[in-house]
C-alpha cells in the first residue's frame, strides 16, 4: 500500500468537520506591508489584487556590490527562481542596492517572505516585500541623482551603498 | 471575566452599525480566542483562568453549544502541546453539565472516524491521546478506554494487512500511556498486562528491514538510532517498572480533583477500527534521532534518558509546537523557549536536538529546510548567552560523526551550516578542523569542509570583504588544493579545430546577428562524424556544438542574466544543434567543460535548458552518469542538479494532469448547464458542436498526460539502470581484486541511490511493479537489491 511521511504537511490541517484555528492561520511575515508603489498605474484595488497573487518580491537594503549570483543562491533556498532583475542607477546603470526576485510559484515567494526576509545577505539585513510585478522602467532608482530615494537623504555613512547620502556628499 | 453582550437595539435607527448577520461569526471568533489563549499573558494562575473560562462557556452553552463543541474538538486535534489544559477544561464542563460531556465525547469519536477515513493519522493520534487523558479528568470511564485500546491492539491480529496499519494502532495505544497508563493500570491491571504482552509479541515479530534507510547515522555509538516503536516500547516498559510514575507532564486537573471526582463519567461507545482499504495511506515508519545525553550538559539540569517517558513527552510537545507555529518564526522560537519545566530540563539541548531531528529526518523534513536555519537564528537572538554555545557544540558533534552520517543528511548539514555562517560573518573555529587538510578529499570530513566553503563562497566574495577572509583563515589553506583556478574563469580552448569559426561567431554575436546568420557561419564547421552527415548539416555534429556553445557562453559569462539572454536569443540554434539525444548530451558536456569551476552556473544553465526544452530530463540523467563527470560524481551540486531535474519532471506531470482535470470539469459543467436548460429546442447537432472543442482538448490533454507520465517513468528507469551498472561494476571489481567493497565512494553512491527512492517515494511507488520485474530482480547483487527491499519495506 502507499505510505505518507510521519509528520503530515501543514496544508492538511483544515478538515471538513472542524476547520482550523485562527491562531494557527497567522502568517504575518507573508502579509502585505503598508507600502504601496505610488507609481503604480491602476486602482488601489487592482494593485492589492496583484500583490496578493504575485510571485515577485522586491528586495531592499542590498549592498551595491551584491551580485545576481549571491541573490540567486540565497533566494533559491525557498524555491526555483524564474528571474532576478537587478535594480540600477538610472544615470550610471550600475547596481544601486535593490532587486526583484520572481519565483515560478507563489508558495515559494511566501517562504522567502517568511524565512529570508530580515536575514543577512552579504552581511546586511535585507528586506523583502511583495511587488505587483516587474514592468520595464521599474528597475531604475527614483532618486534625483539616479539611485534610490533613501540614498538621497540619509546622513549616515554606508560603505556598501556609496558612502554618505547624496545630500551629505554635495555639501 | 466579563463579556460585553450585544444589545438588542443596536441597530435601531442607526444604519451604520453592524448588522446582526455578522454577529455569530464575531462571537465564534471571541469564543475561539478565549479558548485558544487560556492561561496566556495572565497574572492569575492557569487553574483560576480555567475555572473562569469554564464558567463563561457553561453560561454560553444554551446559545452556542455547537460552536463550543466544534472549537474544543478542533483544539484537541490541532493543539496537542496544550492537551492537558483542554482536557481539564472539558472535565470542568462535564462536571457542570453531564450532557455536554457526553455530546463532546460523541463529537470526538465522529471526528476520529473522519480523520482515519481521510488518512489524517497524526491528528488521529492527538485525538486518541486527548480521549485517554479525559479518563484522568473523570469524563471517560477507564474500562471503556481499555476496551478501545483492546480493539486497537487486536488490529495486529488482522491478516493480509500492511504492517504500517498495525504500527499506527500500536503507536496510538502506546503513545497515550504516558498520560493515562497509571489510571488504566490501577483500574484494569489484568487487561493492561494482557495488552502489553500482546504488544511485546507484535513488536518482536514485526519486520524492520526499513530501519537502515531511515537512520541519520549508521553507527550505534554514542547513541543508537532506534526504530520509533522499539524506542517507545522501551520507554513504556521503563514507565511500568517505575509503577507508572510520571512527573513531567503538567496536569492542571490535579488541582480540581475534588470537583472532578464528583462528576459522572461517560462510556466510550465501542470503537471498531475502520477496515483497511485500497485508499488507505498510513504513516511511514520513523527512526528516533538522538544526539545528546546527560553528559553533554554537565553544569545544567539532567537530561532525561533516551528510554525515559519524559524524553518522549518533551520531544512530542516540542515537535507539536513547531508544527503549530512554523509560519511565524518569532512566535515559534518564543513558544519553544517558554516550554514549561525550563529549569528542570536542559531545554536548549532538547530544542536543538528536536530541530536537527526534523532537519535531518528521512525521507524529508516536515518543513522547508530554510525554516530551520531562520528558526535557529531567532532562538539565538532570544537566548544569546546560551543557545549559540549549544549550537556550536552540536555542530562540532555532527562534524565528528560525519563518517557514519547518511549522505542526504550531510547535504542538509552543509546547506544549514553555510547559510547559518553567512548570518554571522562566517565566524567559526576553523583551525579546529585543520586535521582534514591532510586527509584524502573523498573522506567525509574534508569533503564536508570543501562543500561548505564552496557554498560560503557563493554567498560571499572574499575580494570584497577582507575581514570576512580573516574569519575564514583556514580557507586560504583549503581553497588552493580544493578549488583550482581563480574565481570562475571559463575555459577557452584555443587549440580547437573550429577556432576560426569561433572568431567569426564572436564578431557576429557582438554585432547582434540573427539565428539564421549563426546557422550560415556554423555550416562551415566540418563534422568529425562524416558518414553520419546527411548532407543538410543537421545531424549530430559535436564540433559545431562545441564551437557555438563555448563561444556563446564565454561572451555571456558576465552574469546569470547575460547567459539566460544568450540562451533565449539563440534558442533556435540550440534546439537544432541539440535535436538528437547525442546532441543534447554533448551540449551538456560542453557547458560543463566551460563552467566546471562554477557549479552554481552549471546548475542554473541546466535548469534553463530544461525549461526551454533545449535538453530533456533523460539527457541530464545520462550526462550525470557519464564518464566525463566521474570526477565530480560525488560532489553535492551534481545531486542538487539531478534532484532538481526530477522535481521539474514531476511538477510537469502534475501540471498537465491538473489541466486535464480542469478541462474535464468544464465539460461536465457545460453538460450540467445544458441539462438544466432542457426546455429549449433540442438540436442534437448544436450540442455536439458545443462539446466538440472541449472534447478535442481533453483528448489532446490525455495524450499529453500519457506521454508526460511515460517520460517520467523513463527518467526513473534511466537513473536506476545507470546506478545499477555503476554499482555492479564497482562490486565486481572489488570482488575480483579482493578489496573491501565499502570505500567512501561506494558509501556515497549507494546512499545516493537510496536518496532517489526516498526523495521521490510517492512517484516511485507507482512504478514498483516495473522496477521489480525489469531492474531489481533476484539476479542483482544483494548489496544493491537490499536498497530496493528496504524501500519496499517502508510501505509493507
Amino acid at each position: 500500500c502507499r505510505t505518507q511521511q510521519g509528520w503530515t504537511r501543514p496544508g492538511s490541517a483544515a478538515m471538513s468537520s472542524g476547520g482550523t484555528l485562527s491562531i494557527l492561520r497567522s502568517d504575518s511575515y507573508a502579509e502585505l506591508s503598508q507600502y504601496r508603489d505610488q507609481h503604480f498605474r491602476g486602482t488601489r484595488y487592482d494593485q492589492e489584487r496583484l500583490l496578493r497573487k504575485s510571485c515577485t518580491l522586491y528586495v531592499g537594503n542590498l549592498s551595491f556590490y551584491t551580485t545576481e549570483e549571491q541573490i540567486h543562491e540565497l533566494f533559491g533556498k525557498s524555491g526555483d527562481i524564474k528571474k532576478v532583475i537587478m535594480g540600477l542607477d538610472k544615470v550610471k546603470k550600475t547596481a544601486c542596492g535593490f532587486c526583484f526576485v520572481e519565483y515560478y510559484a507563489r508558495g515559494d515567494a511566501e517562504n522567502a517572505m517568511r524565512y529570508i526576509n530580515g536575514t543577512r545577505l552579504d552581511d546586511r539585513i535585507i528586506r523583502t516585500d511583495w511587488d505587483a510585478g516587474f514592468k520595464e522602467g521599474r528597475q531604475y532608482g527614483r532618486g534625483r541623482s539616479g539611485g534610490q530615494v533613501r540614498d538621497e537623504y540619509r546622513q549616515d555613512y554606508d560603505a556598501g551603498r556609496g558612502g554618505y547620502g547624496k545630500i551629505v556628499q554635495c555639501q | 471575566m466579563s463579556r460585553r453582550r450585544h444589545s438588542d437595539d443596536s441597530d435601531a435607527g442607526q444604519p451604520h452599525k453592524r448588522r446582526r448577520t455578522s454577529e455569530p461569526s464575531e462571537i465564534e471568533e471571541r469564543l475561539e480566542s478565549l479558548i485558544c489563549r487560556v492561561g496566556e499573558k495572565s497574572n492569575s494562575s492557569l487553574e483560576s483562568n480555567l475555572e473562569g473560562l469554564a464558567g463563561v462557556l457553561e453560561a454560553d452553552l444554551p446559545n452556542y453549544k455547537s460552536k463550543i463543541l466544534r472549537i474544543l474538538c478542533t483544539v484537541a486535534r490541532l493543539l496537542p502541546e496544550k492537551l492537558t489544559v483542554y482536557t481539564t477544561l472539558v472535565g470542568l464542563l462535564n462536571a457542570r453539565n453531564y450532557n455536554f460531556g457526553g455530546e463532546f465525547v460523541e463529537a470526538m469519536i465522529r471526528q476520529l472516524k473522519e480523520c482515519l477515513k481521510v488518512n489524517m493519522y497524526n491528528e488521529a493520534v492527538h485525538l486518541v491521546r486527548f480521549l485517554s487523558d479525559l479518563v484522568n479528568c473523570h469524563v471517560i470511564a477507564a474500562p471503556s478506554m481499555v476496551a478501545m485500546f483492546e480493539n486497537f491492539v487486536s488490529v495486529t491480529q488482522e491478516e493480509d494487512v500492511p504492517q504500517v496499519r498495525c504500527d499506527w494502532y500500536m503507536f496510538a495505544f502506546l503513545s497515550s500511556l504516558p498520560w493515562v497508563g497509571k489510571e488504566l493500570y490501577e483500574k484494569k491491571d489484568a487487561e493492561m498486562d494482557r495488552l502489553l504482552s500482546q504488544t511485546e509479541s507484535y513488536l518482536k515479530r514485526r519486520q524492520k528491514i526499513h530501519v537502515p534507510m531511515l537512520q541519520v547515522w549508521t553507527a550505534d555509538k554514542p547513541h543508537p538510532q532506534e526504530e520509533y516503536l522499539d524506542c517507545l516500547w522501551s520507554q513504556i516498559q521503563k514507565l511500568k517498572k517505575d509503577r507508572w510514575q510520571e512527573r513531567h507532564i503538567l496536569r492542571p486537573y490535579l488541582a480540581f480533583d475534588s470537583v472532578l471526582c464528583e462528576a459522572l463519567q461517560h462510556n466510550l461507545p465501542p470503537f471498531t477500527p475502520p477496515p483497511h482499504t485500497e485508499d488507505s495511506v498510513y504513516p511511514m515508519p520513523r527512526v528516533i534521532f538522538r544526539m545528546f545525553d546527560y553528559t553533554d550538559d554537565p553544569e545544567g539540569p539532567v537530561m532525561p534518558g533516551s528510554h525515559s517517558v519524559e524524553r518522549f513527552v518533551i520531544e512530542e510537545n516540542l515537535h507539536c509546537i513547531i508544527k503549530s507555529h512554523w509560519k511565524e518564526r518569532k512566535t515559534c522560537a518564543a513558544q519553544l523557549l517558554s516550554y514549561p519545566g525550563n529549569n528542570k530540563i536542559p531545554l536548549n539541548y532538547h530544542i536543538v536536538e528536536v530541530i536537527f531531528a526534523e532537519l535531518f529526518q528521512l525521507p524529508s523534513p516536515p518543513h522547508i529546510e530554510v525554516m530551520y536555519t531562520t528558526l535557529l537564528i531567532e532562538l539565538c537572538k532570544l537566548q544569546p548567552g546560551s543557545l549559540p554555545q549549544v549550537l556550536a557544540q552540536a555542530t562540532e558533534m555532527l562534524y565528528m560523526r560525519l563518517d557514519t552520517m547518511n549522505t542526504t543528511c550531510v547535504d542538509r548539514f552543509i546547506n544549514w551550516f553555510s547559510h547559518h555562517l553567512s548570518n554571522f560573518q562566517f565566524r567559526w573555529s576553523w583551525e579546529d578542523w585543520s586535521d582534514c587538510l591532510t586527509q584524502d578529499l573523498e573522506k567525509p570530513k574534508p569533503k564536508f569542509v570543501r562543500e561548505v566553503l564552496e557554498k560560503c563562497m557563493r554567498k560571499f566574495d572574499l575580494m570584497k570583504h577582507p575581514e570576512g577572509a580573516d574569519n575564514i583563515k583556514i580557507e586560504r589553506c583549503l581553497i588552493i588544493p580544493f578549488i583550482t583556478g581563480c574565481k570562475y574563469k571559463p575555459k577557452h580552448k584555443r587549440s580547437l579545430p573550429g577556432y576560426t569559426v569561433a572568431l567569426c561567431l564572436t564578431i557576429a554575436i557582438k554585432n547582434k546577428a540573427s539565428n539564421d546568420e549563426i546557422f550560415s557561419i556554423l555550416k562551415d564547421v566540418p563534422n568529425p562524424n562524416q558518414d553520419d552527415d546527411d548532407g543538410e548539416g543537421f545531424s549530430f555534429n559535436p564540433l559545431k556544438i562545441e564551437v557555438f556553445v563555448q563561444t556563446l557562453l564565454h561572451l555571456a559569462a558576465k552574469s546569470f542574466s547575460h547567459s539566460f539572454s544568450a540562451l533565449a536569443k539563440f534558442h533556435e540554434v540550440f534546439k537544432t544543434l541539440a535535436e538528437s539525444d547525442e546532441g543534447k548530451l554533448h551540449v551538456l558536456r560542453v557547458v560543463y567543460e566551460v563552467w566546471k569551476n562554477h557549479p552554481q552556473m552549471i546548475a542554473v544553465l541546466v535548469d534553463k535548458m530544461i525549461r526551454t526544452q533545449i535538453v530533456d530530463c533523460a539527457a541530464v540523467a545520462n550526462w550525470i552518469f557519464s564518464s566525463e563527470l566521474a570526477h565530480d560524481f560525488t560532489r553535492f551540486y551534481i545531486w542538487e542538479i539531478l534532484h532538481s531535474t526530477i522535481r521539474k519532471m514531476n511538477k510537469h506531470v502534475l501540471k498537465i494532469h491538473k489541466e486535464l482535470e480542469e478541462t474535464k470539469a468544464r465539460l461536465a459543467r457545460q453538460h450540467k448547464r445544458r441539462d438544466s436548460d432542457d426546455d429549449d429546442d433540442d438540436d442534437d447537432r448544436s450540442t455536439d458542436r458545443e462539446d466538440g472543442p472541449l472534447e478535442e482538448q481533453i483528448e489532446r490533454l490525455q495524450e499529453k498526460v500519457e506521454s508526460a507520465q511515460s517520460e517520467q517513468k523513463n527518467l526513473f528507469l534511466v537513473i536506476f539502470q545507470r546506478f545499477i551498472m555503476l554499482l555492479t561494476e564497482h562490486l565486481v571489481r572489488c570482488e575480483t581484486g579482493g578489496i573491501d567493497v565499502f570505500t567512501p565512494w561506494y558509501k556515497s553512491c549507494i546512499e545516493r541511490l537510496q536518496q532517489i527512492f526516498l526523495q521521490h517515494h510517492q512517484i516511485i511507488q507507482q512504478y514498483m511493479v516495473t522496477l521489480e520485474n525489469l531492474l531489481f530482480t533476484a539476479e542483482l547483487d544483494h548489496h544493491i537489491l537490499a536498497v530496493f527491499q528496504q524501500f519496499c519495506a517502508l510501505q509493507a
